[in-house]
This record gives C-alpha cells, structure tokens and sequence, in this order.
C-alpha cells in the first residue's frame, strides 16, 4: 500500500481533471468557446509522451552502461507507450483542429513535426524486430533512442518555433498561458498533467512487469 | 597466422605500428584506406554517380519544365535517395575479417569520424556533379547562386554526418536497405526543411542575413550529431 500511493493519487487526480475539465467554467474567447477545454486533454498527452521518452532515454543510457537486461525492458515499454500517447495527442489535436480551425490536419509545422516524431520511434519498433540476437538488439536499439531524442526536441520545440504556425504557442501565436489560462483553468490543468504522467508510468510499468513475468517462464 | 594472412591483405597501410598511433594518425591512415578501398572498387562510386545522373534525366523527361519552387524540392529529393544509397554502403562494404582485425587495432573514435569525413568527402563530390548536370538539364534562374552553392555545401554535410551513424546501426541488422531508409528519413526530415528554406531563400536572393538562423540551426544540428556519433559509436562497434 505504502508503495502504490501515487496509483490511488493517479485515479483520484484523473477523475477529477475529467469531471472537473468537463463541468467547471471557463473563459469565453472567441473562435474557441467551449473547445478550449482540449486543453486538459491535449496538452497532457504530449507532456506524458515527452516524460516516457525521457524516462525511455534514460535507461537506454543506463543500459549501455551496465548491459542490465531489465533496463532494455523498461525503456522499450516506456516507448511503446509513450507512441500511445503520441497517437492520443495526435487524435484529441486532430478533432479541436477540425472545429477550431476548419480541418483535421492542416498543413502546419507543428503538426508535420509531431507526425514525423511519431514515425521515428515506430522506425525503432521496426528497428527491434529487425534485430534478432537480445544483446545485440538491446545495445543498437539503445543507440538509437538516444540518437533520436535530441531529434525529437528539435522537431517539437525549435523548427515550428522557427516558421508560422497556426498552434499556440508558435509562431507568433501567444502560449496556452498568456490570454486564456485564468487561474481557474490552472486548477484543473496541472492536476491533470500530472495523472496523465502518473497513468503513463503506471500502464508502462505494467507492461513491463508482464514482459519480466514471459522472460522468466520461457 | 590469421592475423599475417589479414596484415598481407592490409598492407597498403603500416598497420603493425598503428595501434601505438595517435588518433590524428590514425584518422590519417583510416581515411587513406577508405580512399584506396573506394579507388579498388570503383564500380561502387562510378555507379553512385551515374545513379545521380540517371535520376535527374528520369526527372527531366518526366517533368521537362519545372516551377521554381519545385526545382528546388525536387533537387533536395534526388540529393536524399543519392545520398542514403551513398551512404548505405559504407559499412556493408567491409568484411567480417577485416572489421574483427580492425576493431582490433584501432579506436572506434577514429573509425567513425574516418568515415564521417570520408562520407562528407564523397556527398561534396556527388552533390557539386548532382547541381552541375541538374541546372544543366532543368534551366532556372538563381538569385544568390554563391549562398545556393554554400546551401549545398551545407546540405552534403548534414546528408554524410547524420547518414553515417544510421549507416552503422543498419548494419547491424541484416536487411539494411529498408531499414536504412525508415531510420533516417524522419532523422533527416528536420534537416531536410532548413535545407529547403535556406536554398529558397538562395534562389530567391533574398539579403542573407536572412538566413543566419537556418545557417546557424544547421551548424548547430550537425555538431550536435558528431558529438553524439563519438559517444554512441563504440557501443555499435563493439560486437
């Protein structure tokens, strides 16, 4: 019990966010209306995809260094869900643009780069599965993690930053927190990143116990 | 005895002294046999290179006339596949014996950034001919032709560093040529886009301090990937 605390606070903080992020008020802005509350479920996805990414990237690091077996498992499982929530931020993205600004994709720098980000980490599953030897597989596929981590925050946080973009917070666009985030919408915001960070570690630790559990009854 | 058979083989450089050398010298050493290897087989670059050729006639008969803004993105395509097929092969080109006996002998330091500066060697060859035949076919008008050429210059850099590592890892699994391409597109994609808005701005001679940004992003991106290239390479090496 004393260690599952964060998954009774994960629950607690989801279900609120999601009641909360559905019923409380919020600002009326033109154009957005009632879309703004996308915002308590879009945001967080990305956040949690870019936390499993690191958390990922950082046992790939400590893979290489100690060639530990478990740390290739852990960071394999945080990518694989980590490409989830990619998906997810990829959906909620695609049906607040569709009302917002008129389509479903856009032909936005914001948008490509997150779509390319996600090809590159379906290309290390890809990579994986070309591997056949679980050494060898673990060391190269470690490689290029880390390789393309630093990719991956180009793509999301300099290149769109660097032409206009239609998304917040891009391109001229003022951010998520200069004109509509009163502080009421804060309240429901970061408790809401935060169980949505909590729910990813917990579903990749998950899959990462059941892999341990099918290695050792093999 | 084996090692005799293989030093036979490699004689063209003085390997017996070298694992006592310094990585300047090694470098020096490993980049003459990568140019001497290249130079044996030439069938190998003759064929990258009517590669090249070839393409941009495909793209000429295929297009005759082509818009501004297309030449562009069309040169940046055929200079992608060139250079992932350039590139692919310099890790596969080498045998199993002669990659034991050098891991054995030199630093994986030197190893990749010989190859590195021997990719970028070959990409500022391919992309100089590539440019020459492609505004020889397709006639287009250039604003800034010297910073068009310092894009290209630019561009065969970024193609060779961030191809190399790739190159390396593609290896390592058996079926390179699919996996190369889906490795390093979307690595190269972010690349790719300051690479066509530099050359945009070249061709439309916009004032060049324009393009300080994209100049310096790129810079920025390729030092980046050398050094992790350095950190990382070792890990691929080791077998």
């Amino acid at each position: 019990m004393r260690r599952n605390w964060w998954k009774i606070l994960a629950s607690l903080l989801l279900i609120y966010s999601i009641i909360a992020g559905l019923l409380l008020e919020v600002p009326r802005l033109p154009i957005l209306h009632e879309t703004i509350r996308n915002l308590y479920f879009h945001v967080p996805m990305w956040f949690t995809m870019i936390i499993l990414y690191l958390i990922s990237v950082i046992y790939s690091i400590k893979y290489l260094a100690s060639g530990d077996e478990k740390h290739d498992l852990l960071a394999v499982e945080m990518v694989n869900t980590g490409i989830i929530f990619g998906f997810l931020g990829l959906a909620t993205g695609m049906i607040w643009a569709n009302y917002t600004w008129g389509a479903p994709w856009p032909n936005d720098p914001k948008l490509n780069s997150a779509a390319i980000s996600t090809l590159m980490y379906l290309a290390y599953v890809v990579l994986r599965g070309a591997l056949d030897e679980e050494q060898k597989r673990a060391r190269i596929s470690a490689v290029y993690n880390i390789f393309s981590f630093p990719v991956m925050i180009v793509l999301l946080f300099i290149l769109p930053r660097m032409t206009d973009s239609l998304h917040p917070g891009n391109g001229g666009n003022p951010g998520f927190n200069s004109y509509d985030l009163d502080s009421g919408m804060r309240l429901v915001f970061y408790p809401a990143v935060l169980a949505w960070i909590l729910v990813g570690v917990w579903i990749a630790n998950l899959k990462y116990r059941l892999r341990l559990i099918e290695n050792n009854s093999k | 005895m084996k090692i005799q058979v293989l030093i036979k083989v490699e004689d063209y450089v003085k390997w017996i002294i070298f694992a006592g050398m310094s990585l300047t010298k090694q470098l020096k050493a490993l980049l003459l046999k990568e140019v001497v290897l290249e130079w044996r087989s030439r069938f190998a670059l003759n064929g990258i290179l009517l590669y090249v050729v070839s393409t941009i006639f495909v793209c000429y008969l295929s297009f005759r006339v082509v818009a501004p803004l297309t030449w562009n993105a069309l040169f940046w395509i055929i200079m992608l596949f060139a250079s992932v097929n350039a590139v692919a092969k310099s890790f596969v080109q080498e045998s199993r014996g002669r990659q034991l006996y050098l891991y054995s002998i030199a630093s994986p330091k030197a190893i990749i950034l010989s190859k590195i500066i021997y990719n970028i060697l070959l990409m500022l060859l391919l992309s100089i001919m590539a440019i020459f035949f492609y505004s020889l076919v397709f006639k287009n008008p250039l604003g800034d032709p010297l910073l068009y050429l310092c894009s290209i210059l630019l561009g065969s850099i970024s193609f060779a560093v961030v191809f190399t590592l790739i190159a390396g890892i593609a290896a390592k699994a058996n079926n390179s040529g699919t996996l190369m391409a889906i490795l390093s597109f979307p690595v190269i994609i972010p690349l790719l886009m300051l690479l066509i808005k530099l050359s945009k701005n070249a061709m439309d001679g916009l004032d060049r301090t324009v393009s300080y940004d994209e100049i310096g992003v790129l810079s920025l991106i390729n030092v980046m990937v050398i050094a992790v290239s350095l950190l990382l390479f070792p890990y691929i090496w080791r077998d």
